[in-house]
């Protein structure tokens, strides 16, 4: 077990193209670290270059306080989960667990242990015989995981493990790896696109975008301080609206109407001309299923629901809105960059499933405008962040 | 149902015709093999050997006790085994370098071994003629086996490439990763995946060695490297207007025999699909 540092790390390719930018990262002893991002953000390279399948250009990769650079994968001792699992095929599940032992040239008995200690772990003892063709995809994951806790490895690598599961398997999966982790207390590295993954496995995130590191700090800082708008966006489900707004006094002016917002966060964005306001969807409720006395009517608006979403404990209402040109090139550009496609500017949000709201009807919702985010459009930062 | 069976049928009476059409050669040889030469010279009609007109096993003693055609068989064997072995370890090397590395001339080193594939065999034996006399190598197994090579290791890198390109990189990378050596990861894990494409390239090079007879006529002169179908063409028994026909068709069959067994053995080894369960699919 071991910390790895990275340290202003970059890899370009041939084209001169930097994959990775100028990174960042220090994995505690132990540690849960998560890399996400949409795909091409560079984070699968960043972990091939600990493990040693990619050069790093320059900066300099620590692992357990030595410079491991010019060290060979072989040389390195971590263990790494497939996105494909690559169980070696012609092997049994045994020989596949007990492959790195074999090279390691551990005696005969030693390996026995150590692989049905491993295969108890991961629930594989009746399968020890089989070949992995023969294995179904949840069971080929778990032989991939137990080639990788077999070894005293320094730290687990994993890519993208879960993502050719469904998601039933996924879910239980997830829960697996969490457990493992924790009872080994081994240092992880874990390179995902899924947020549920990154938000329910880390103890911190490193969001990446285009090979630059965005935000590193834990799930719930993630979520609730976003740094910067892709951040903001790209973490949560349904992602966080974005919003034209403009702030005059202690008063901020949406497309549905002006509300009040606190005073440190008007301070810091009042007279800067248009913003992109960022609130959640859980961060607006239907005013009827909140109590009469709680109901501040000044951050009520009026809304016109077209869709509605009912999934048995909340539900998620949809409301158009129309934006002027430049704000929806804006959020079509963001959209674009966490992988996802916005055909219209509308709003989300969450509803409590209790709401009676009808589809194509007006509604009045309430705002959180206390939870609201306000971003400076032109560098995307988070004007608000810590408030 | 009744559909069903009258399709099975046809496959089958399908099957009969073709096996008939391609083995009936072969029954033929094997059919003159046993009769004895008088009765062939004087006709010998029929499949069966008429009554008198069977030789039993009698040809086939001659055939194995001559010393010409023993020594054939041997040079034949060792000649072929070893082209094939060196054509198969060179093309496995040669086919994973052309797979997984990105080099300048890498198409040219595939175009160039296409055209040699394609070039006329005959065309090369009378410059190799010269050559290999001059080098001292003429009729000796060297001078068969590297023509046997040179013809062969185009297809068997073609084929292997095909094959270790089908490999998935990340195998070799979790060798990698689990702390083998490139060379470690190649022999533990990628060979024993190609090993289909290994046995096809084995025996499509052995075929060639072993059923040549250009090279086997032309390089050879004495019974120091000729092979068995040159030496065939050497029995020419007493009378050259009237060859020993059952002889020669004993000595077919015992040609034969190493090319059939051979395919029955690595028959089974040739099995697609050896790289399913390797990753998701």
């Amino acid at each position: 077990m071991a910390a790895i540092e990275m340290k202003n790390i970059v890899k370009k390719y041939g084209d001169g193209f930097p994959a990775v930018n100028d990174v960042s990262i220090d994995v505690a002893d132990g540690e849960f670290m998560i890399l996400v991002g949409p795909s091409g953000c560079g984070k699968s390279t960043l972990l091939r270059m600990i493990v040693g399948l990619e050069d790093i250009t320059s900066g300099d990769m620590l692992i357990g306080g030595d410079r491991v650079n010019d060290l060979a994968p072989r040389d390195r001792n971590l263990s790494m989960v497939f996105q494909n699992y690559a169980l070696y095929p012609h092997l049994t599940v045994y020989e596949n667990i007990a492959f790195p032992l074999r090279l390691a040239k551990r005696p005969d008995k030693e390996i026995d242990e150590k692989v049905r200690e491993a295969s108890k772990t991961l629930d594989l003892d009746e399968h020890l015989q089989r070949k992995p063709a023969n294995l179904s995809g949840g069971q080929r994951q778990r032989v991939a995981m137990g080639r990788a806790i077999v070894r005293e490895a320094k730290a687990f690598l994993f890519d993208e493990p879960l993502s050719n599961l469904d998601a039933k398997l996924r879910g239980q999966m997830r829960t697996e790896i969490a457990r493992l982790q924790k009872r080994l207390g081994i240092t992880t590295v874990y390179v995902t696109h899924d947020q549920t993954e990154a938000m329910t496995l880390g103890d911190r995130v490193a969001v990446m975008k285009r090979g630059v590191l965005q935000q590193l700090a834990t799930p719930r800082e993630l979520y609730e301080q976003p740094v910067n708008l892709f951040v903001a966006g790209f973490i949560g489900s349904p992602p966080m609206n974005f919003l034209p707004a403009t702030v005059e006094g202690d008063q901020v002016t949406l497309p549905f109407g002006t509300f009040p917002i606190p005073a440190a966060k008007a301070e810091r964005t009042a007279g800067k001309g248009l913003l992109m306001a960022g609130i959640r969807p859980e961060h607006f409720e239907d005013v009827s299923v909140i109590e009469a006395d709680k109901v501040d009517s000044s951050r009520t608006f009026e809304a016109h629901v077209d869709v509605r979403e009912w999934l048995g404990d909340q539900q998620y209402a949809y409301v158009p809105y129309e934006a002027e040109a430049k704000v929806q090139d804006q959020l079509k550009e963001l959209a674009r960059e966490s992988d996802s496609d916005s055909l219209r500017t509308q709003l989300v949000v969450s509803l409590d499933a209790a709401s009676t709201v009808k589809e194509d009807d007006d509604a009045t919702l309430y705002i959180d405008t206390d939870k609201m985010h306000l971003f400076d459009p032109s560098t995307g930062d988070n004007l608000t962040v810590g408030l | 149902m009744k559909k069903d069976l009258s399709s099975r049928i046809g496959i089958g009476v399908g099957f009969v015709l073709i096996l008939l059409w391609c083995l009936l050669p072969v029954a033929w040889i094997i059919s003159l093999s046993f009769k004895s030469q008088e009765a062939v010279t004087v006709g010998s009609p029929g499949f069966f050997p008429s009554s008198g007109g069977g030789a039993g096993w009698q040809n086939y003693q001659d055939v194995l006790q001559d010393d010409q055609f023993r020594r054939a068989i041997f040079n034949s064997i060792g000649i072929s085994l070893i082209a094939t072995i060196l054509s198969v370890v060179f093309a496995t090397l040669a086919a994973y370098a052309i797979a997984r590395l990105e080099f300048s001339g890498k198409k040219f080193v595939l175009t160039t071994a296409l055209v040699i594939a394609m070039f006329p065999v005959v065309s090369l034996v009378g410059p190799l003629f010269d050559m290999w006399r001059r080098f001292g190598i003429y009729d000796t197994w060297p001078g068969l086996i590297i023509p046997y090579m040179s013809f062969t290791l185009p297809l068997a890198i073609w084929t292997l490439s095909a094959f270790f390109r089908e490999i998935p990189w990340e195998m070799e990378q979790a060798a990698q990763v689990d702390g083998a050596t490139s060379w470690q990861a190649f022999r533990k894990v990628i060979v024993p995946l190609a090993a289909p494409g290994v046995f096809t390239a084995a025996i499509l090079t052995f075929f060639f060695a072993w059923n040549d007879f250009v090279f086997g006529i032309s390089l050879t002169s004495t019974e120091n490297a000729r092979p068995i179908p040159a030496a065939l063409s050497f029995f020419v028994g007493a009378d050259p207007f009237n060859r020993p026909s059952s002889l020669l068709a004993a000595g077919a069959v015992v040609a034969t025999v190493p090319i059939v067994v051979l395919v029955l053995f690595f028959q089974r080894k040739i099995v697609a699909g050896l790289t399913a369960g390797a990753v998701k699919g």
